[in-house]
């Protein structure tokens, strides 16, 4: 129980640092955000003052001390309240976020799973069967986790969408179907993301399997293994009982990490099929230097790689006892 | 950087001479079994550094344009041009020196900062553990893209250096937390408890019991870290907040996907370095591989292992 207090304590502190970080970064950025925003959208609109004011408001343009700036930061982190988008004015951003989380929700945590569950079965069987011809795969797949999440995609894009056209390369669905719970835009959803989720799970899913394997190949000697397998137990039941269950633990904490590395490879995939989530929308905020926008985007990111960590640190506890005696 | 390729690659070979006592023998044919992963990896590796040093005598004007336009590969030409007449070949040479050099910078970086944190943390234990997983666990959360437009913007100058050590301080937060869950793996173990009974000092435990044992580990961190500094410098390149001026093979694919060369049909404009990167990342793989197996035998993707296990097996059951 204390384990998990320690966890608690620990991962609201570095919330805490992380929303605290949040505050400085953009205010240690040189130049003037607001005046690199109001000369962008002068040209558009100008800009009436409440825009003005809620952008100053954003960026501490007040003359009130650093202290009580951060009081109202916090306060409007609370409450949601993160000020207008440039890209998207005058929408606020949250409504901003609120569509685009859905798409990449749906769409990275699918690819996700699936690279992760069929990553960790296959390579823990390559693992148990060492020797076979199964080890000439290890080359092949060093390869290809090799490759570039961006260029597999355009890779795609160029094979399947540009010459045989059986995939549609822009979007998350058919603008010609009104979105609702109707089958066509479901449907619609789906034979759009396919082209993405193949992308991101094809280039993620080969590392899985390199590092379950090695893992389980280390597994393999221990001393309660050899034990398993010399007191005649079925081959099957000393793979799943005694093996996989200490080969994947290494990788419960893994879990967390390749979140992190498939959120990064995702921003950039969203980016070449312009796909509407999170990714697409971050960089549509960079090149537009929205930095509201940039800002709630950087902290919903960092929220959800926090909470996937403290979830993996939970579940790490539970299952190995080690862990626990150690703190 | 004061580390030098070599300087951290030596340790590791320092183990596996010592790791693997087995007969002379045996020794040759795991040393024979290893060397194709290793001489590839290491042919490869070392041909693209060639590369990257000797770009700028070979193809100095990258940028140089003509007015012959996009043009599929030819004989003055051997990997076509751009829309502007610029010859692709020279852009992918001129882009190795980028590339390679973010590798070995931000590689060499995340396994030093990972084994202070990771290592460090996990063997200590206690408030050093703390304050080292704290440390860790914020630079994790930290999303890497937009810090690195933050901090390149306070900067004020995006060189290739600059994105390479901040690629490294991003990213060694996964490393650190997978080499401190082995360490605490490791330092439940007997042989640990054994040389803790027999008073050995602290230094002389994590060098001699908990080092070699994480070795695998650090190895195939070091590639992790080149490997996913590359691909991160090419997907920042690609979505054009790159170094400015500066060539890599993901500022190519930034200016191919920008003249629109997919739905031309430009094949040899953004095949090449794509190409590339995941060649030398195969190539950094490999020798990753083929450390890995060096020191822990147990790895080996032998044809050896199984005649060995079949033979025993019949001698068994005979």
């Amino acid at each position: 129980m204390r384990y998990y207090l320690r966890k608690v304590v620990f991962y609201l502190l570095a919330g805490w640092i992380a929303i605290t970080l949040n505050f400085f970064l953009p205010r240690m950025v040189k130049g003037n955000p607001v005046q690199v925003i109001i000369a962008k959208t002068q040209r558009l609109a100008p800009l009436p003052p409440e825009a003005r004011h809620a952008l100053e408001l954003q960026f501490g343009q007040t003359h009130e001390p650093l202290i009580v700036q951060y009081v109202s930061y916090l306060q409007h982190i609370f409450t949601g309240n993160f000020g207008l988008s440039v890209t998207y004015y005058p929408s606020p951003v949250v409504d901003v976020i609120g569509q685009a989380l859905p798409w990449t929700l749906g769409l990275v945590g699918i690819a996700t799973v699936i690279s992760y569950i069929v990553g960790l079965l296959f390579g823990s069987y390559i693992g148990w069967r060492r020797g076979s011809w199964l080890d000439s795969l290890v080359p092949v797949s060093t390869f290809l986790s090799a490759i570039p999440y961006f260029w597999l995609a355009l890779i795609l894009v160029y094979i399947f969408g540009v010459n045989l056209q059986w995939f549609p390369v822009t979007g998350g669905y058919d603008n010609t179907v009104m979105p609702g719970f109707t089958w066509d835009f479901i449907g619609s959803v789906i034979y759009y993301g396919l082209l993405p989720a193949f992308t991101i799970v094809l280039a993620s899913v080969t590392s899985q399997v390199l590092a379950a394997r090695n893992m389980m190949v280390s597994t393999m000697a221990e001393d309660y293994v050899v034990t398993a397998r010399a007191k005649g137990l079925r081959p099957g039941r000393v793979f799943g009982s005694y093996a996989m269950r200490n080969a994947l633990l290494p990788s419960i904490t893994g879990f967390a990490i390749s979140l992190g590395f498939i959120v990064n490879g995702s921003v950039v995939t969203e980016s070449v099929f312009s796909y509407p989530g999170v990714g697409y929308t971050l960089i549509q905020a960079v090149e537009n230097d929205d930095y509201p926008l940039m800002q709630a985007l950087f902290l919903i990111i960092t929220l959800a790689v926090l909470g996937a960590n403290f979830v993996a640190d939970i579940i790490y506890g539970v299952i190995d006892p080690r862990t626990r005696i150690a703190s | 950087m004061t580390f030098s390729e070599q300087e951290l690659a030596a340790p590791a070979a320092e183990h596996a001479v010592t790791a693997v006592d087995d007969a002379p023998r045996k020794r040759w044919a795991a040393f024979r079994n290893a060397s194709w992963k290793l001489w590839t990896g290491l042919a490869i590796c070392a041909f693209f550094v060639v590369i990257a040093f000797i770009a700028p005598l070979i193809a100095p004007n990258p940028n140089q344009t003509s007015s012959i336009g996009l043009q599929p590969p030819s004989f003055a030409h051997p990997f076509g041009t751009t829309n502007i007449g610029q010859d692709v070949l020279s852009q992918v040479l001129a882009g190795t020196t980028g590339s390679v050099a973010i590798g070995f910078i931000a590689g060499a970086i995340t396994v030093i900062l990972s084994m202070i944190f990771g290592v460090g943390g996990g063997f200590l234990g206690g408030k050093w553990d703390e304050a080292a997983s704290l440390i860790s666990n914020v630079f994790l959360v930290l999303p890497g893209l937009p810090l690195l437009i933050i901090v390149t913007d306070y900067v004020q100058s995006r060189s290739i250096v600059v994105i390479s050590i901040v690629i490294a301080i991003v990213s060694w937060a996964g490393a650190a937390r997978v080499l401190r869950a082995q360490t605490l793996s490791v330092r439940s173990r007997d042989y640990v408890d054994a040389a803790r009974v027999a008073s050995e000092s602290t230094w002389r435990i994590m060098l001699r019991e908990i080092l070699p044992n994480l070795m695998p580990i650090i190895a195939s961190q070091f590639v992790f870290g080149a490997l996913g500094a590359i691909l991160a410098e090419a997907g920042l390149s690609f979505l054009g907040l790159g170094a400015p001026g500066g060539k890599s093979w993901g500022s190519i694919l930034f200016f191919a996907q920008n003249a629109q060369a997919i739905t031309l049909g430009a094949w040899w404009w953004f095949v090449p370095p794509g190409l590339c990167i995941a060649v030398l990342g195969a190539a950094l793989g490999l020798i990753n591989f083929s450390i890995d197996e060096r020191i822990n035998p147990r790895l080996r993707t032998l044809a050896l292992v199984k005649r060995a296990s079949r033979d025993a097996h019949r001698k068994a059951t005979r």
